[in-house]
């Protein structure tokens, strides 16, 4: 599904390579987790891979479903069917949550080429799902992100990625902010979405998420690099002694 | 500064092209106006508060010719029960206007009210006589003398629906002036629209007399022409108590000066003025604020949004003043541009001046460009660069269009505007 072959990102303002050959092949049905240090690059890579200004790929390609991601403007690669849960999701005021929430699902829609979704049947579905993930209706009114606290933005993120229903989703410690019932919660969500055609990406630095989502395949990640996988228990591993032992074993 | 002898000429020149349209009691306002204009002179780009706009196409004797913009939306406000009153290139249109009848409300016409008994007559060119000092405004006294026609509103009660004043243009080189003059008796309420183009060049005074407890409703907005120009005037003075708030939004024109000349007279009252521009390319559009405070607890706001590109020039003069006596004032002023490109300039020029000591005055002006991490986040989510783009100029503009009271309004207005910026991108 998503398949990411000697990535080599540098900023595009200063001579900084950031990430330095990564290797990455997700499946459709599998959940994958990265982990990895603070500063090894795994946000710009879910940036990169969204389309985000300010980096330059250098070498290497990225494609969802064959489609090359790397030539295609943000709001294409999302109707394509990736979706980024922000790691620090991004406050617009004057925009309502709903509006948004709205525009987004039928402009992506309508570049499928699909029927846009009417406002009652819209509505209902939000409704729904924003009851699932136990987000108040009054905070759906505000405009996006405003107002609300670390966790309550996480969820908003989760809310967004149920109603958009992408192909690849990639979470950027999305569990980072969340209490230990809204993390069930989100683990729900998400676990709600896991299905045969869709793929995932964690990216987190805790065990704690994905003991309620099991991944299928655990990465770490290290300056700029993909420098181990595994499964599950490497979380374990990383939980347990860090990843001093891991870098020297592969240094 | 030493008045140049071009600025003497210029103004003898206009004057001599103009005469005196009225008869009966309006003649004496009318003549003492044109003194005022030769005393003060047509302004020119030494003069203070014409730095940052050039006045030469609104003072010029012949007007630029203006064509005329193939529309076909709905007119603004067509939804709304009103009554409507029509003028074509400044001629007033009986055809397309409705009944001037309003429970509460005489509507008249400046041309045809030649009663010596006038109710007008001791109103007519008074505020904006007020408003001369301190700074001049010599298109406004140009204006009292020589217009042709106008509104004349005595409020009496509550109106039940508001009054749209339309201005049509259908000729490239009409040169229109028209002056309208409302007054609210205590507690009276009444809302006026106005929407339109008007002419190739409009010269328009609003006076507004807000009794003790009245409160009074503007809202207008200024036609896409693209190339028709502007320079509109509100005067306003406020009693106790009373209530003025004024939204003006302006997409398109190569020259618009809008004034707005407010001074509160009496205690506890508050004036709110609002204006949200959308400009692209030749496009220059200036809000010049002049908001006094001469009585105690009373409270003003300005707010003033631009969205500038393709080298569109926006401007900002804006000026609380806070006379000794006038305590326990309350004002606020924000002018911020939203700068879509590098062609783009906004220039503002915010004064306090403060005789009182107990008030609590703030103002503020910015200029930016649009949050990349915002356009990115809606991008990411599917929405495209272009209506990325327009949702954020939308949300930019909100805080201005939130000074429109009436949900309805405010709704239409809001409509509108995205209507237009997604036209714009096709
Ligand atoms: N726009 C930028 N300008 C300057 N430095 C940047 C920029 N983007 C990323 N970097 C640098 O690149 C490196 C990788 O950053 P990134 O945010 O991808 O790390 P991360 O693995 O997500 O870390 P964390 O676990 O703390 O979230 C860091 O050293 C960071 O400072
Ligand atoms: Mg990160």
């Amino acid at each position: 599904m998503l398949s990411i072959k000697n990535l080599h990102v540098k900023l595009e303002e200063e001579d900084k390579q950031i990430l330095k050959g990564v290797d990455l092949e997700v499946e459709a049905g599998k959940v994958h987790a990265i982990m990895g240090p603070n500063g090894s690059g795994k946000s710009t890579l879910s940036y990169v891979l969204s389309g985000k200004d300010g980096y330059e790929v250098t070498e290497g390609s990225a494609t969802l479903l064959g489609a090359d991601l790397l030539d295609m403007e943000p709001e294409e690669r999302a109707a394509a069917g990736l979706f980024l849960a922000f790691q620090y999701p991004v406050e617009i005021p004057g925009v309502g949550n709903m509006t948004f929430l709205r525009t987004a699902v039928n402009a992506q829609r309508k570049a499928r080429g699909e029927e846009e979704m009417s406002a009652a049947d819209f509505l209902k579905v939000v409704r729904a799902k924003a009851k699932d993930l136990k987000i108040d209706a009054e905070m759906l009114k505000r405009p996006v992100n405003m107002g609300f606290s670390g966790g309550e933005k996480k969820r908003n993120e989760i809310l967004q990625m149920a109603m958009l229903e992408p192909k690849m989703c990639i979470m950027d410690e999305t569990d980072s902010g969340l209490d230990v019932d809204a993390m069930k919660l989100v683990a729900e969500g998400v676990n709600a979405l896991r299905s045969e055609g869709r793929g995932f990406l964690v990216i987190t630095h805790y065990q704690r998420l994905l003991d309620h989502i099991k991944p299928d395949v655990v990465h770490i990640m290290a300056d700029g690099r993909i420098v181990k996988s595994g499964g599950p228990e490497l979380a374990l591993e990383v939980e347990n002694n860090g990843y001093a032992d891991i870098l020297a074993e592969v240094a | 500064m030493a008045r140049t002898a071009e600025k003497t000429n210029l103004t003898d020149a206009r004057i001599a092209a103009l005469s005196i349209p009225g008869r009966g009691w309006s003649v004496p306002a009318r003549e003492d106006a044109v003194n005022r204009l030769r005393a003060m002179g047509l302004p020119d780009r030494r003069d203070e508060y014409w730095k940052y706009t050039r006045p030469d196409t609104l003072t010029q004797v012949t007007p630029e010719p203006a064509a005329v913009f193939e529309n076909d939306e709905a007119p603004l406000f067509d939804g709304i029960d009103r009554v409507k009153i029509v003028f074509v290139d400044g001629v007033f249109d009986a055809e397309a206007s409705d009944d001037l009848s309003l429970e509460g409300v005489r509507i008249e016409r400046l041309a045809e009210a030649n009663s010596d008994l006038h109710w007008a007559r001791d109103l007519y060119g008074t505020l904006e006589t007020n408003g001369q000092t301190p700074v001049a405004r010599p298109l406004a006294a140009l204006n009292t003398a020589f217009a042709t026609d106008g509104m004349l509103i005595h409020v009496t009660g509550a109106a039940s629906k508001p009054i749209s004043i339309v201005y049509r243009h259908e000729s490239t080189t009409s040169d229109v002036i028209l002056h309208h003059l409302i007054k609210l008796d205590a507690g009276a309420e009444l809302t006026v629209l106005e929407n339109g183009p008007a002419a190739a060049r409009f010269n328009k005074v609003m006076e507004v007399e807000v009794g003790d407890g009245a409160s009074f409703h503007h809202v207008r907005a200024q036609g896409r022409d693209h190339e028709r120009r502007a320079a509109t005037h509100v005067f306003a003075r406020l009693g106790a108590e009373s209530t003025f708030k004024s939204f003006t939004l302006t997409v398109n024109g190569v020259m618009t000066r809008n004034d707005c000349v407010i001074e509160l007279t009496g205690d506890d009252a508050s004036a709110h003025v609002a204006g949200a521009c959308v400009g692209d390319g030749a496009f220059h559009h200036d809000d010049t604020v002049f908001v006094t405070h001469d009585a105690v607890n009373c409270e003003s706001r300005q707010v003033f949004k631009k969205v500038l590109r393709n080298g569109a020039t926006g401007v900002f003069q804006g000026k609380i003043l806070v006379k000794a006596g006038a305590q326990k004032t309350d004002g606020y002023q924000i002018s911020q541009s939203l700068l879509l490109d590098e062609d783009s300039q906004f220039l503002a020029k915010p004064e306090l001046e403060i005789y009182a000591d107990d008030v609590a005055c703030s103002h503020g002006s910015t200029s930016g460009a649009i949050d990349e991490d915002a356009l990115f986040y809606l991008r990411s989510r599917g929405v495209p660069l272009a209506e990325a783009t327009d949702m954020l100029t939308l949300s930019f503009l909100a805080e201005a269009v939130e000074e429109i009271e009436a949900e309805t309004l405010r709704d239409e207005i809001n409509t509108r505007m995205a209507a237009w910026l997604g036209r714009r991108r096709g």
